[in-house]
């Protein structure tokens, strides 16, 4: 079986996979044990397993785990703890931005890669560039709150 | 049949990564240790009549609430917290929850119907006066004072002198061994510190870190995962499989029980390919109507029962008096809960016992049912709730118990079952369409002469409901099609001399049916709401006017004068004189509910902008008064509110399951969209807070008056009516050519 390396949170890490099209988001979840990436759809339609692909947001489910050979991805446990949390991650904290939670790691993920590119978006452009992730329990108002937390900061 | 194929095992996955993977691997938080530890704590009573059947207090001041109610996102958790620190005086900080395990928590029912608060609260609250009392006895004898002369607070027992000792040493880690006191005193409400706050929820931090113990992330040693194969049509039957079809995926096995086809192995991504690749033929089979002319199909179909609700005075004679008598017929569609994460589930059947793991918002009920379906003892069976995506109601997280537990029974081995997307859009049992025909009259003053609603609605015999794997896999079971309290909210809350109310239940459903959140509340509000709206038009007269001149309790006028203050609500009659120039065309539009004719009084006004041109509706704002007596915690209430706010317009103006002669088409969120970031409203929410009153749940009621808000805010803007959900676009834009 082929080996596949690239760097998780920081670190390098090598995989096998029996299927170089294994989407990344199984090889995350069950290979290296981080289940911060969720399975929404399968289908690129929901956002729910969003990871960073070198800064940029993509959705794991679609992402073929040799396509991420050689680049640096960042998932939601990559950024911080409850005790230490990253800015984004804080925001949506302090405003309670969340119900079940099951959409949670794609929003944060996407505002970060978001707030990457422009450090203080708009409320218009916040809803744009979480127009692709789905919430079902109708969280919208405290996570666009949460990101505009950040970009008045 | 039974059959079991094995293909040549390998190890799939090398050892990866060394040493770096360990620091990948996160501690497993207390709490999912205590929800998923394979022994019971041993002898832990569960007798829904013992005090330590909800609460322990532990040697270190810790304690822990037994609950078989299930938070899910709601916050439900933090309020059971809330409930037992008030009465106890005991700190919020040092409590935590254990949901839904059959082995440590007492079956005080379900979680639906927006009860949590209501009963599952008030249980909890009882359950901590009676241990107060037995604290304070404790601290009598300690303290040697009369126990009259305690109090608890900071989690000590203090006497007036400064002689104090805490609860934790006073009970030691022991039981309590009482009786539940349902008449133990209450904390007088006038003394609440903690009920009432704004206390922030545990788990969100765990969330927004990845650190939280979902369903979908739990694994055990030994664990397989498996995909179930549905059928292509909803009655098809398996005729024969092509196992070669799948031969280049490694290390699959596949289950055939009947009709009931899955797959399984140790690579979950194998099982994703092979449940997709592999060559079944099935049986042709076309049963349903169709959802294309739905509306038709359930004005005709056979009923089982028609139930009068109201009837007095003389509709009829009231009527052929009256100069104007309107009609209208509004449709509800069937909608799906739509869940986000696919239905869950981890079972281990081994002879000593079977082990469900799952999200069910009723894991008693699902432990009776699947024990009875599969023939195994009650006491040999365990369901252990963990909090997975949100449900609404029954979404397909029962069927997928049942689906692992076949599994696992075929292959011997744990095996975690996760639905794809089209299994949980096309297999979870839906929240039924219904149709509502209304007619009714004004007077000359305005005053509604007489109101009649029929109702009707797909429905079926009682009982539990049937479970889609065994269905498949031939076995014996029941097939209930509850799907809630359908026929509350039929009647206007206004005063009406000739009323008339009738719902007509069909023999049958094309699609299997559950409870989805304000279960038929929601459709029978929309039809009635909007009605009183065609009323207060015919009339001439201000919506809001209208309404209010028929209220006469002080808790339904507040919420709608307060809501209307928040909108600026101009009175006049609808439709908008001054909508705008152009093409888009401005409306408000104004609802009101007391949520099943008993509980929360919600009030909300929408402001909308149609777009002539596109048909496309844009929800630019929408208010909310909601009063559902003492409010446990404000923030939490406020996101309960908040969200159904956002999911009722997503289901208004999106949301309908499609369905050709044999299966639901729908089943992606192309096809089945929800409202996006870009189309999210300011929504502002006022809690009227009544410490007086009894404390009603906020998971359904401020979802009702949403869809009549919104159809009465596009009449104002356009004069055009919309009677059929969701209103999409299309739907809109015919509505305009038409007018």
């Amino acid at each position: 079986m082929p080996d596949y390396k690239f760097r998780v949170n920081g670190g390098p890490v090598t995989v096998d996979s029996w299927d170089p099209d294994q989407p990344l988001l199984y090889v995350l979840r069950n290979t290296l044990g981080l289940h911060g990436a969720k399975f929404g759809c399968g289908l690129g339609q929901c956002g729910a397993c969003t990871v960073l692909l070198d800064g940029k947001a993509v959705r794991s489910c679609l992402t073929p785990v040799k396509q991420a050979a050689g680049h640096a991805v960042t998932t939601l446990e990559g950024l911080g703890t409850p005790e230490k949390p990253d800015v984004v991650q804080a925001a949506f904290i302090a405003e309670q931005a969340a119900q079940c939670g099951y959409c949670t790691n794609g929003m944060i993920m996407t505002a970060k890669a978001l707030l990457r590119q422009t450090p203080h978006p708009t409320l218009d452009q916040v809803k744009q560039g979480l127009g692709g992730n789905l919430c079902r329990c109708g969280t919208h108002t405290r996570i666009l709150n949460a990101v505009m937390r950040v970009s008045k900061a | 049949m039974e059959s079991i194929t094995s293909f040549s095992r390998r190890s799939l996955l090398k050892q990866a990564g060394g040493a770096l993977i360990v620091s990948f691997a996160w501690g497993v938080s207390p709490r999912a240790l205590a929800q998923t530890a394979v022994a019971a704590a041993p002898g832990k009573p569960v007798d829904p009549t013992e005090v330590d059947s909800y609460l322990a207090i532990h040697a270190d001041g810790s304690v822990t609430i037994y609950t078989s109610k299930v938070d899910v996102g709601t916050g439900l958790a933090t309020a059971f917290r809330q409930t037992a620190a008030e009465e106890l005086g005991i700190p919020v900080e040092r409590f935590s929850v254990v949901e839904g395990d059959t082995a440590l928590v007492p079956d005080h029912g379900g979680t639906g119907g927006s009860s949590g608060i209501p009963r599952g609260a008030a249980d909890i609250r009882k359950v901590a006066a009676t241990a107060h009392l037995a604290l304070l006895d404790l601290g009598a004898k300690q303290l040697n004072r009369p126990a009259s002369e305690l109090t608890i607070e900071g989690g000590e027992v203090i006497h007036a002198s400064g002689q104090k000792i805490t609860v934790a040493a006073l009970v030691a880690g022991k039981r309590l061994n009482l009786k539940v006191n349902p008449n133990a005193p209450l904390k007088s409400i006038a003394a609440y510190t903690v009920v009432g706050k704004p206390i922030l929820r545990t788990d969100v931090p765990l969330k927004c870190t990845a650190r939280h113990p979902y369903l979908q992330d739990f694994t055990l040693p030994g664990m397989l995962h498996g995909r179930v194969v549905r059928p292509p049509t909803v009655g098809a039957k398996l005729l024969s499989i092509d196992e070669s079809s799948i031969r280049a995926i490694p290390d699959v096995r596949v289950v055939r029980i009947e009709s009931f086809l899955g797959v399984v192995s140790k690579d979950e991504w194998a099982v994703v390919r092979a449940a997709k690749e592999i060559k079944a033929t099935w049986s042709d089979w076309q049963g349903l109507p169709g959802s294309e002319g739905l509306e038709a199909f359930l004005r005709q179909a056979p009923t089982q029962s028609d139930k009068t609700i109201a009837d007095k005075g003389d509709v009829n004679a009231a009527l052929s008096t009256a100069q104007k008598q309107l009609t209208a017929t509004y449709y509800w569609p069937f909608q799906s809960h739509a869940s986000l994460g696919p239905s869950c589930a981890v079972a281990d059947v081994r002879d000593s016992g079977t082990t469900v793991w799952s999200s069910s918002q009723n894991p008693y009920g699902l432990r009776a049912n699947l024990a009875k379906v599969f023939g195994i003892p009650q006491e040999k069976a365990r369901v252990v709730y963990l909090d997975g995506s949100g449900s609404y109601g029954t979404n397909g997280a029962d069927d997928a118990a049942a689906d692992a537990l076949l599994l696992s029974r075929a292959v011997g081995s744990p095996v975690r079952v996760q639905w794809m997307r089209q299994d949980e859009h096309g297999w979870d049992p839906k929240g039924p369409a219904q149709l509502h025909q209304l007619r009714g009259a004004v007077d000359a003053s305005g005053n509604i002469l007489a109101w009649e609603t029929q109702m009707w609605l797909p429905d079926g015999p009682q009982g539990t409901r049937a479970l889609a794997g065994p269905e498949s896999a031939g076995i014996a079971q029941s097939h209930g099609q509850g799907a809630g309290l359908m026929t509350l909210n039929l009647d206007p809350p206004y005063p009406v001399p000739n009323l008339r109310v009738v719902s007509h239940h069909l023999k049958d459903t094309p699609l299997r049916l559950s409870n989805l959140r304000a279960p038929g509340k929601l459709a029978n509000v929309f039809a009635i709401e909007s009605f009183t709206d065609e009323l207060a038009a015919a009339a001439s007269m201000d919506p809001v006017v209208f309404r209010l001149r028929g209220l006469n309790d002080a808790r339904a006028t507040d919420v709608i004068k307060r809501v209307t203050g928040m909108m600026d609500w101009q009175t006049r009659p609808s439709p908008n004189p001054a909508p705008g120039e152009g093409n888009v065309r401005i409306g408000r539009g104004i609802s009101y509910v007391r949520y099943k004719q008993a509980e929360n009084y919600v009030a909300i006004v929408v402001e909308v902008a149609v777009d002539r041109t596109t048909g496309i509706i844009t929800v630019r704002r929408v208010t909310c008064a909601h009063d559902c007596g003492l409010v446990v915690n404000p923030d939490g209430l406020r996101n309960q509110v908040e969200g159904n706010i956002m999911q009722t317009l997503s289901r208004t103006l999106h949301e309908e399951v499609k369905f050709d002669r044999s299966r639901v088409t729908t089943v992606d969120w192309s096809s089945y969209p929800l409202l996006r970031f870009p189309e999210a409203p300011i929504v502002q929410v006022s809690l009227i807070d009544r410490p007086d009153q009894i404390a009603f749940g906020a998971g359904e009621a401020a979802s009702s008056p949403v869809p009549a808000a919104v159809a009465n805010a596009v009449f104002d803007a356009t004069g055009v009516r919309l009677r059929t959900v969701p209103f999409t676009a299309e739907r809109v834009k015919a509505a305009l050519a038409k007018a």
